[in-house]
């Protein structure tokens, strides 16, 4: 099953698919571009815990001239970076180079503390697509990835659907792949990934205590390009979803 | 004040003055290459948080916490700042401020949050004076009058690049000469009008 969250005549709904429509959850259809989606995420008491790895494909990783990690290069978002299928990003005016990054995003089910990679499925409920704007101009060797390229508001599109992991057999051999106005111009898979979902479970759950809702967004592949105000992104991941936005 | 009421929380690197002095003959050497422009942040999430009067639990492997005592302002509205609370900022002690600090950082209960809301208004932040005491004995005095930017002016170079909405907080950084306490420690943070900020650290269990 896939979820959504949408803004549908100005109430916010849960929503699944149904043939090419939105089915809302008090019964009624919508077509996907009457709606406005958000994160397909269940609110949360308190803040989600949202993680984030950097040069987690080897090819990504040579590609800014970094040695592969040794171990998991990771920052934390804010929830004002994230927003949802269909909407647009900010490009800020005077940067030279603005760009997208593709990424499987886990969505964790249970509370996890100190799981072990053998049972880090357990604790996953299920997948979505983000696509982790980075704007390169604003990079400072200081906690880098600084949270001035990372954590701007609205620079994390998300969605269009949370897909239940049982739906996701093998969720580290899902083909990727970004277009640009059409054009394809990042493919990858993310077998390649350096540290894989349960690595990044059992990790991030061996010094904290994930929760339901906390994300890990685990990196992106090789073929970033500069994006444009007007251009249509697709971010895209086989079986998770294709995620689109537009650069304002 | 209460801990429910949170969003997101912001730490703020290098803004008092001892503390970017001392690091400033590191600044233009690698990794670093240049001293920061923006303000740099990281974020301690909600598993981070624990209540005034709240044990925290230090994990076997880790020998020594560094304390982190300082002021967070906490926004009531964009733009809008509520009021002040003392903040225990712990951390794992790290060396390099090249990669985000997660596993330094963000251990549960590795933030202490005052039940005390000094209201902004008729505040003034550039008075705050904190005193640090571990088991009873004076380990730090901190003076906001120190700081690279004040609230003021971080807080308008942190909204250059992004919103902090109510309930969100940032921390206005914390000093050199962080005192380092361990497991079986009682840790004490006081100031003027903010109140005080007490918590015991533990030995995970067995």
């Amino acid at each position: 099953m896939k979820s959504a969250r949408v803004v549908y005549q100005g109430r916010t709904h849960s929503a699944t698919e149904r043939d090419g429509q939105l089915l809302l959850d008090d019964g009624r259809v919508a077509a996907f571009d009457a709606v406005s989606w958000l994160p397909p995420l269940a609110p949360t008491a308190q803040p989600r815990t949202i993680l984030a790895l950097g040069l987690n494909y080897a090819d990504h990783a040579k590609e800014l001239e970094f040695k592969a990690p040794e171990e998991p290069l990771v920052f934390l978002k804010g929830e004002n970076a994230l927003t949802g299928h269909r909407q647009a990003t900010p490009r800020p005016p005077d940067v030279q180079f603005m760009h997208y990054e593709c990424e499987l995003t886990i969505v964790i089910g249970k509370n996890a503390k100190k799981v072990r990679r053998s049972d880090a499925y357990d604790f996953i409920a299920g997948y979505t697509v983000a696509n982790d704007y980075a704007i390169r101009d604003y990079l400072e060797n200081w906690y880098r990835p600084n949270l001035r390229v990372k954590n701007r508001d609205r620079t994390t599109p998300l969605g269009p659907w949370l897909v239940d992991a049982a739906d996701v057999p093998d969720p580290m051999a899902l083909a990727l792949r970004t277009t640009v106005n059409g054009k394809v111009t990042q493919s990858g898979n993310t077998r390649d990934m350096i540290f894989d979902a349960p690595f990044l479970v059992e990790y991030f759950s061996s010094f904290m205590t994930l929760r339901p809702g906390d994300l890990i967004l685990t990196g992106t592949p090789d073929g970033v390009v500069d994006c444009r105000p007007g251009d249509v992104v697709v971010t895209e991941i086989e079986r998770v979803g294709a995620l689109m936005n537009t650069i304002e | 004040m209460s801990i429910g009421s949170l969003r997101t929380v912001y730490g703020t690197l290098l803004n008092f003055r001892a503390e970017f002095e001392a690091w400033a003959p590191k600044m233009s050497e690698p990794p670093y290459k240049a001293p920061p422009k923006a303000p740099v942040l990281y974020i301690k999430p909600a598993n981070t948080w624990s209540a005034d009067g709240a044990a925290i639990v230090v994990p076997s492997t880790v020998a020594d916490v560094e304390i982190g005592a300082t002021v967070a302002m906490v926004m009531g509205a964009p733009g809008q700042v509520a009021g002040y609370v003392l903040m225990n900022d712990l951390s794992v002690p790290h060396a390099s401020y090249f990669r985000p600090p997660v596993r330094f950082k963000c251990l549960d209960g590795f933030l202490g949050v005052g039940n005390t809301l000094l209201p902004a208004a008729g505040a003034d932040p550039s008075r705050f004076v904190l005193e640090v005491r571990i088991n009873g004995d004076l380990r730090q005095t901190l003076s906001f009058d120190k700081l690279m930017r004040n609230p003021q002016q971080l807080l308008a170079d942190v909204s250059e690049f992004m919103t902090l909405g109510a309930g969100d907080a940032l921390m206005l950084g914390v000093d050199a000469g962080r005192p380092r306490a361990k497991a079986g420690d009682h840790i004490d943070i006081r100031g003027a009008g903010l109140g005080s900020l007490s918590n015991q650290l533990v030995a995970e269990a067995a």
